[in-house]
């Protein structure tokens, strides 16, 4: 049993990978919208990034195991709807620790992650998980994904 | 409750069909890339479908959004039936979910400013998903379309073919107008000058006739459906048929 100290749920939070982009945390991520404290228990609002994104159930376990390995067992998790996710709530270092990743970060202009040019064409709308999709640059002729804007 | 329960169940059944229709192409898509979208395109839908059914089951209180989704006959879905039309060769694919995507865009948007908080919500987060769906069967019908010869040919046929399906998307029975009036479901009427216009926009790049408004298939509403969904369910069903209650 914990006193209603959020912070330390969003401590927490902030350890436990993205599943498909490990670089990044659910929060960073920006899928945990709020946490709240009330009734002894706290409250974790996730906003879903894609409807069908099989990720989002891996990290509502992935929160669940981390919380309870800390002793933490008086939280519930709910699903969130409305608003829905965006790319604009991540934060320019996270965008950075995707780039550094070799992922192209979301930004109107494409820019690729390997050498930095801009002249980049799209190979396909879709990529390997449901927010990427699949970019070459022109100039190092590498093949990179870019974390789709929505 | 029965008809917020039934329009939600409209919905969703949209989604879950052709989100069924379209990972059927998994492993037979024209190329690694586009094989990767149809199945991303599936994903999406599946999780639209699965957040609506939810929503019916909240309201059912007894019935789960697999019971909804596995557990109905054919006369018991309501799919518009352009959804579950098959999904032919490559160009007859794109051009159904051309058709289909339009209206999606079209209806969401509407739909997102329903009374009903969950529906809206629900709406709002599948528009997102749903112009992008658009924006790919768009480009491949111009690029389709706007081809060569041959398949200008067979897109215009896919056109000719499925347009009798299209009619089915702006009606409105007696539950539709219920829901209307509540506030809480929209006017799918409305959306068909909007409809008309974009589609003939798109028409005209990708160098295609528009078919007439002829002959009109109807009958969802009533559970009434072609001969495609029985054949859809009978695979879909499957597993739950036979292993009752069997967890993923």
């Amino acid at each position: 049993m914990q006193n209603g100290n959020t912070n330390k749920i969003w401590e927490l939070l902030n350890t436990v990978p993205d599943p498909e982009i490990p670089v990044i945390s659910v929060v960073e991520l920006g899928v945990i919208r709020d946490v709240k404290f009330t009734n002894n228990s706290f409250l974790i609002l996730i906003t879903p990034t894609y409807s069908g994104c099989p990720a989002t159930k891996t990290f509502q376990d992935d929160i669940s195991s981390c919380l309870k390995e800390n002793e933490i067992t008086n939280f519930e998790l709910k699903i969130k709807y409305d608003p829905p996710w965006t790319t604009d709530w991540m934060s320019d270092s996270t965008k950075e620790k995707l780039r550094k990743y070799g992922i192209a970060p979301p930004s109107n202009i494409v820019i690729c992650p390997q050498c930095n040019s801009k002249n980049t064409s799209l190979i396909s709308e879709f990529g390997a998980t449901a927010c990427k999709s699949l970019f070459k640059c022109i100039d190092c002729l590498e093949p990179f994904e870019f974390f789709k804007c929505i | 409750m029965d008809n917020l329960i039934n329009y939600t169940l409209r919905i969703a059944d949209n989604a879950l069909i052709l989100g069924q229709r379209m990972s059927q192409w998994c492993s037979n898509g024209p190329t690694l890339e586009e094989d990767i979208a149809m199945v991303n395109i599936s994903l999406d839908l599946f999780g639209q479908a699965n957040g609506f059914y939810e929503y019916a089951s909240s309201i059912d209180g007894n019935k789960s959004a697999d019971d909804f989704a596995f557990l109905r006959s054919e006369r018991e879905y309501f799919n518009n039936l352009i959804v579950e039309q098959g999904n032919g060769h490559f160009g007859d694919t794109i051009v159904r979910n051309f058709l289909f995507d339009t209206y999606s865009v079209l209806f969401y948007t509407k739909l997102q400013n329903s009374s009903d908080d969950t529906l809206a919500a629900l709406s709002s987060k599948s528009l997102k998903e749903a112009k992008y769906h658009l924006r790919h069967s768009s480009n491949w019908l111009i690029r389709l379309g706007d081809g060569t010869d041959e398949s200008n040919k067979k897109v215009q046929k896919s056109l000719n073919d499925i347009w009798m399906f299209t009619g089915n998307l702006f009606e409105m029975d007696e539950l539709d107008t219920d829901m209307l009036n509540k506030g809480i479901g929209i006017d799918n009427s409305l959306l068909k000058s909007e409809w008309d216009k974009k589609v003939n926009d798109t028409l005209s790049s990708a160098k295609l006739n528009r078919p007439e408004d002829g002959y009109m298939q109807t009958g969802s509403k009533e559970g009434i459906h072609t001969e495609h969904l029985g054949h859809l369910l009978s695979e879909m069903q499957f597993l739950q048929r036979a292993h009752p209650n069997a967890k993923w």
